[in-house]
C-alpha cells in the first residue's frame, strides 16, 4: 500500500504544480454554476434542494474527467516517465491505484469548493442536508466511474487525443443510456437493448443517490464498475509497458 | 566470486522481428560490464528487461538471487536503473522528485532526507535542488537521473547511456563516481563511445543483431585488431563489410 501512496502524493500535488487543477476546477465551478442558475431554474423552481446541480454534473464531468485522465498514462509514455515509474519497487496496481485515487480526490477537491451552493440553498430555505450528502457521495460515484474508464483507454494509448476522444465517447455512452430519449427510442424498437442500456446507465443511479437513497446494488455497480476498469488499467498497462 | 546479475538466454521478440537473441552473462561484485553495440543492436532492450521493464519472449534475469519475471518488487529493491534519456517528471523539483523515489523505496523522515542529500552531494546537484527538473540543463537532467538511480545505495546498477549528451568534465566526474562505487557494486554501462569502455570498464560484452558476439577485457578486445574502432566494425557489421 505504501507505493500507492507515494504514487497519489506525487499526481495529487503535480495537479497543483501545473495549471491543470487551476484551469479544471474554475472552469467546473463556473460552469456548474451557471447551469444551476440558468438552465436548471434554481430560483424558480421554488425548492429548497441542489437537484439541478445534481443534474448537470454527469455532463460536466463528461468532458473534464477526460481531460484529467488522457494524460495519466498518456503523458508517462510520451515523458519516458513510465519506465521510471515502473522500475521503482512498487507493483503495478499500486502505480494504478495511486493515479487512480490523485485524480479522485482531485475531483473530489473541485466538488467540495461547489459549498457556496449548499450554503445558499440553506439560506433561502430549510433544505434535507441528508439528501445533499448523499447527493455529493453519488457525484463521487459518477466521477469515480468516469475515471476508471478513462485510466483505463489512456493506458492502451500513448497519443492523449485518442485517449481524450474515446475516455468522452465512453463516458457520453454510459451517460446517454439512461436519458429518456434513448431509453425510449429503443423500448420501442428493442426491447431487451432498452433494458441493458437502463442497465448500465449512471444517471438512473445517480437519480437514487440525489433523491437520499443509498441502494446496495448502485453501490456495488459503481464499486464493481472501478474495480473492473482497475483491474483493466492494470493488465494494460503489463502487456502494452513499453510501446 | 558470486554474480549479482545473471542473465540467462534472454530472449526479445516483436513480431517477426527478434531484437535480443539468447543473450547470457553474467556480471560479478566488483565488475564494471560495458555494453557495447551500434544502435538499435538490443542494448537498450536487454537493459529494460533487466530492470523489469519489459517482459522477456523467453529466458530470465536475476538480481541479487531474485528473478526479474517472478520476483519483480523484489528484484527491483536491488537494482539502481537509469533508463535512456534519463526521463523525469518535468514539473518537480530535483529534491522533490529525488524524494519521491526515496519514498516509492520506502525510505521516509530523516532517512529520506539523508539519502536525497547524499545522492545530491554525489551527482553535485545541490546548487539546483529547489528549480524544477524542466528547467535543467540536459547534463543537469542526466544528473537527476543518475542521483535517483543512485540513491539507495543498491547493489546492482544499470545505467542506459550514462555519459550521452555530457559535457567533457561532466563526463569525467561520471566516470570517476562509477570507478569509485565500482568495487562494492556491479554495474552495467550501455555506451557507444569506444573510450569510455577502456576508461572505465573491466569487462566488454558486444552484441550486434540481438547477440552476443565478443565478452572479454577492454584490453583482449583492443588486441583483436588496429584499434577499437576497427574491432568495433569487424565485430557489429560482419567480415566482409567492415575490409
Amino acid at each position: 500500500m505504501g507505493g500507492a501512496i507515494t504514487v497519489f502524493r506525487r499526481e495529487l500535488a503535480g495537479y497543483f504544480a501545473t495549471p491543470v487543477a487551476y484551469v479544471f476546477i474554475v472552469i467546473f465551478l463556473v460552469m456548474a454554476g451557471a447551469l444551476t442558475f440558468t438552465v436548471g431554474n434554481f430560483f424558480a423552481r421554488g425548492q429548497a434542494d441542489l437537484t439541478p446541480f445534481f443534474t448537470f454534473v454527469p455532463w460536466l464531468f463528461l468532458f473534464l474527467v477526460p481531460a484529467l485522465t488522457m494524460r495519466l498514462w498518456a503523458e508517462e509514455r510520451r515523458l519516458g516517465t513510465i519506465e521510471l515509474l515502473l522500475t521503482l519497487p512498487i507493483a503495478q496496481w499500486q502505480a494504478v491505484l495511486g493515479k487512480f485515487l490523485a485524480a479522485w480526490a482531485f475531483c473530489g477537491i473541485a466538488l467540495a469548493l461547489t459549498f457556496p451552493l449548499v450554503i445558499t440553498v440553506n439560506v433561502l430555505g430549510n433544505p434535507d442536508n441528508g439528501v445533499i450528502l448523499t447527493g455529493y457521495l453519488g457525484c463521487m460515484m459518477v466521477a469515480g466511474a468516469f475515471l476508471a474508464v478513462g485510466a483505463a483507454i489512456s493506458a492502451m494509448t500513448k497519443n492523449q487525443v485518442i485517449a481524450f476522444v474515446l475516455a468522452v465517447a465512453a463516458c457520453f455512452f454510459l451517460t446517454a443510456a439512461g436519458s429518456p430519449v434513448v431509453t425510449e427510442f429503443l423500448s420501442k424498437r428493442i426491447p431487451l437493448l432498452a433494458d441493458l442500456a437502463r442497465a448500465i446507465s449512471i444517471t438512473d443511479r445517480l437519480n437514487g443517490f440525489t433523491r437520499g437513497v443509498i441502494a446496495a446494488r448502485d453501490f456495488v455497480f459503481f464499486a464493481s464498475f472501478m474495480a473492473f476498469f482497475l483491474f483493466a488499467n492494470t493488465i494494460a498497462i503489463d502487456q502494452r509497458k513499453a510501446d | 566470486m558470486t554474480a549479482l546479475i545473471e542473465i540467462e538466454r534472454l530472449t526479445k521478440r516483436f513480431g517477426a522481428f527478434t531484437a535480443v537473441d539468447d543473450v547470457s552473462f553474467s556480471v560479478a561484485k566488483g565488475e564494471v560490464v560495458g555494453f557495447l553495440g551500434p544502435n538499435g543492436a538490443g542494448k537498450s532492450t536487454t537493459m529494460r528487461m533487466l530492470a523489469g521493464f519489459m517482459t522477456p519472449t523467453s529466458g530470465t534475469a536475476r538480481i541479487c538471487g531474485d528473478d526479474v519475471v517472478d520476483r519483480p518488487v523484489a528484484a527491483k529493491r536491488h537494482l539502481g536503473f537509469l533508463p535512456e534519456g534519463a526521463p523525469t517528471y518535468p514539473e518537480m523539483t530535483v529534491t522533490g522528485f529525488l524524494q519521491f523515489c526515496g519514498r516509492a523505496r520506502g525510505f521516509h523522515g530523516g532517512e529520506l532526507a539523508d539519502r536525497v542529500a547524499k545522492a545530491m552531494a554525489l551527482t553535485q546537484l545541490e546548487g539546483v535542488r529547489l528549480q524544477p527538473v524542466e528547467t535543467l540543463s540536459k547534463g543537469f537532467k542526466r544528473r537527476v537521473g543518475l542521483a535517483a538511480a543512485l540513491l539507495h545505495d543498491p547493489a546492482v546498477l544499470v545505467l542506459d547511456e550514462p555519459t550521452d549528451g555530457l559535457d567533457p568534465n561532466q563526463k569525467h566526474d561520471v566516470r570517476n563516481l562509477i570507478l569509485a562505487m565500482a568495487p562494492e557494486k556491479a554495474i552495467v554501462i550501455s555506451t557507444h563511445i569506444l573510450e569510455e569502455v577502456g576508461a572505465v570498464c573491466s569487462r566488454a560484452v558486444v552484441i550486434a543483431r540481438g547477440r552476443v558476439v565478443a565478452d572479454e577485457t577492454p584490453a583482449q578486445l583492443a588486441a583483436r585488431g588496429p584499434s577499437m574502432d576497427a574491432v568495433f566494425r569487424t565485430l557489429t557489421l560482419g567480415k566482409q563489410e567492415a575490409a
